[in-house]
């Protein structure tokens, strides 16, 4: 039987802004089993992005339970947070969020750099990562001097270096066209397929037919959970005819 | 992350910026190199003041005829020659172990040749030399058969040699003082500047006697044998301040003065003087320096300002950076690391431009200084701590951003 990669229990997300009180989330219950692909969707608004960030241990739920592996992660401390950032989440961003002026290689050492791993092996693991996605000739291109699927592959690679259970990806081909997004998700499957626990977050259902598994959101609150015949995007992005 | 690696990100980030860090830089290298220079003369000014107190000799009590006040009113010192060769004679007799000098004081015009000169003319006894310490450069002294016979001899200063007979060897030269014929029979060693900035070596020394007869003439003295001041030397490890009482004591004797009379002639302690120029100049310097580590903390606020546009500049990427595992010590350090960087650089930057502005100084306004390495040390300590202070709000300003309004920052 596969184990709960993520279990959570009437999370809450309570914002207070002035006298009004916003509920990002409003006691979400769920699990995800190591190895699934999740996509979320729902409406602006509806709390997605703030269940990514609970998920990703950046941001504290404001109640509710939330086990990660098996262990809670409530009463954690700030540091003992970031270390669970670094080792067992890698994030990926709508806008990719690179640092600029650095080179591919670089930017994808970075987790490396907070995980206290020598320069010498933060090398090695940075090439094999850029290899892994398909760049391993841009190694040395700074953002600036690569296109938008590009750099989200380095993004992915980035996420990857640590060799993290879970892969959160809000809204990863939000910033890209159809063609580029189906590369995206084309490697993201490849992940998952070697193992790697994907969640994503889109707008898009032509996105969201490539997961495993749909969460529907509304008002911060889970509206429905349905299983879903995964398309295989590396087959499509074989098929999808080339725009000049 | 390790200091090392936190260096090379703020290196990084600063060579992003470089007109801005240099600029940043600026007002540490200004700073610095203002504390160093201000320290440099300072100090230069306090080592001239040291050395013109060696060159007047310890131990010394001076008076000066003429009462300090009158009423109320500062009497020009010499004006009324109240003291006498006798009052200078006594001294020894009466108070154990002090030597006393007479001095006549007047001035002449100095010829050699036809080379002319307008200097001061001391008359003075053989002990002048021995209680002001002054050595001579080349030559004699004149001693008691000079006195007695009144001999036309005469020592002369560094500045008349120089003014006079430039590069030829004055001893055994004659020269016309007030177109009396002298002989030059020795010249006295520099002393340079005194502490009220006159010259001390444009003088012409010869006995007292000869001054008196020959060339100062009565005419312009009260009294056959007054003079104008006695140096008195007290021995080493005496107390000053007794022989002070004791001197005075003498002379108001010796005065007739009833008590209650004021002093007519002034007693100072050179002692006391050159302690209290001396302190002035440690002001002066400490002064100096305060007023240009102003300049640093100036160049600490711009550090700071600098730093408070580049975290919000980067926010996204301290969200990024917290994202993939930065801990808020990590953040903390990285900004706290390029803050010092500034300064840090600045500050060798501002040594560099110090050090080299000292000596211009020294060189174009002939100014004396001293450069010392406590001076350089202390500079970029301070620059040092300038960053640190200067750059911890802005870095615990970054690390305590909220990671997820981090990310979301436009
Ligand atoms: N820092 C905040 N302060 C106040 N309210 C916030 C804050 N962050 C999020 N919210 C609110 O929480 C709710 C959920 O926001 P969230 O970003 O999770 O939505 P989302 O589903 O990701 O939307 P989108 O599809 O537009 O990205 C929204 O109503 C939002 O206004
Ligand atoms: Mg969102």
């Amino acid at each position: 039987m596969p184990t709960a990669l993520i279990q959570t229990r009437d999370l809450l997300k309570i914002y207070r802004v002035g006298d009004t009180e916003v509920r990002a989330l409003d006691g979400v219950t769920m699990q995800i089993t190591t190895g699934d692909f999740v996509a979320v969707m729902g409406p602006s608004g509806s709390g997605k992005s703030t269940f990514m960030n609970v998920l990703g241990c950046l941001d504290r739920p404001s109640g509710g339970e939330y086990l990660l592996d098996g262990r809670p992660v409530a009463n954690l401390t700030d540091d003992a947070l970031a270390e669970v950032r670094n080792r067992s989440v890698g994030f990926v961003f709508q806008n990719f969020n690179l640092l600029p002026r650095t080179s591919a290689l670089e930017n994808v050492e970075l987790p490396l750099v907070y995980a206290g791993v020598a320069a010498r092996e933060r090398n090695l693991r940075a090439a094999e990562m850029i290899a892994k996605v398909g760049l391993a000739a841009r190694g040395h291109h700074q953002p600036a001097q690569l296109s938008g699927g590009q750099q989200q592959r380095v993004a992915i690679a980035r996420a990857l270096v640590t060799r993290p259970k879970l892969i959160l990806a809000d809204e990863p081909t939000g910033a890209l066209d159809s063609r580029t997004s189906l590369e995206i998700m084309a490697l993201l499957q490849e992940l998952n397929r070697t193992g790697m626990t994907v969640v994503i977050v889109t707008h898009e259902n032509d996105i969201a037919r490539f997961a495993r598994r749909v969460l529907r959101f509304r008002d911060g609150r889970v509206v429905a959970d349905e299983a879903n015949p995964p398309l295989d995007a590396a087959l499509m992005f074989a098929e999808e005819p080339v725009h000049a | 992350m390790n200091l090392y690696a936190l260096l090379r990100v703020a290196l990084r980030a600063l060579a992003i910026n470089k007109l801005r860090s240099l600029l940043t830089m600026l007002g540490i290298i200004i700073g610095v190199g203002a504390v160093i220079v201000m320290i440099a003369v300072g100090s230069g000014a306090q080592a001239r003041v040291e050395e013109q107190i060696r060159s007047l000799g310890s131990n010394l009590l001076l008076i000066l005829s003429g009462a300090t006040t009158s009423g109320g009113v500062r009497m020009g010192f010499g004006s009324n020659l109240t003291l006498t060769e006798d009052d200078a004679a006594a001294i020894p007799r009466e108070i154990p172990e002090v030597t006393a000098a007479p001095a006549l004081r007047g001035s002449a015009q100095i010829v050699w040749g036809n080379q002319n000169w307008s200097t001061v003319i001391f008359g003075v006894t053989p002990e002048y030399l021995e209680v002001r310490q002054w050595e001579i450069a080349a030559g004699r002294r004149f001693d008691a058969t000079d006195m007695a016979g009144a001999a036309k001899v005469c020592l002369i200063g560094q500045t008349v040699a120089r003014q006079l007979f430039g590069g030829v060897d004055p001893v055994g030269q004659s020269i016309r003082v007030r177109r009396v014929p002298f002989t030059v029979v020795g010249v006295l060693e520099g002393k340079g500047q005194s502490m009220m900035g006159s010259d001390q070596d444009d003088l012409v020394i010869m006995p007292i006697s000869t001054a008196r007869k020959r060339v100062l003439g009565a005419a312009n003295l009260a009294k056959q044998r007054s003079v104008g001041t006695i140096w008195v030397k007290v021995p080493e490890g005496n107390d000053m301040k007794a022989a002070e009482e004791q001197v005075r004591a003498l002379l108001r004797q010796r005065h007739r003065l009833q008590p209650g009379q004021d002093d007519d002639f002034s007693l100072r302690n050179l002692e006391e003087v050159a302690a209290a120029q001396e302190a002035s100049s440690r002001v002066l310097a400490l002064l100096l320096a305060a007023v240009a580590s102003v300049s640093l903390v100036v160049g600490g606020i711009g550090i700071m300002n600098i730093m408070l546009v580049s975290v919000t500049e980067r926010t996204r990427e301290i969200g990024l950076r917290r994202a993939v595992g930065a801990r808020t010590r990590d953040i903390l350090g990285q900004f706290l690391v390029e803050a010092v960087t500034l300064s840090l650089i600045g500050g060798l930057a501002g040594i560099a431009l110090g050090v080299g502005a000292a000596f211009g100084i020294a060189r174009i306004a002939g100014w004396r200084i001293v450069l010392s390495p406590e001076a350089v040390v202390l500079a970029v300590a301070f620059a040092f701590a300038i960053g640190v202070f200067f750059g911890f709000y802005p870095a615990r300003k970054a690390a305590r951003l909220n990671p997820v309004e981090a990310l979301r920052f436009e």
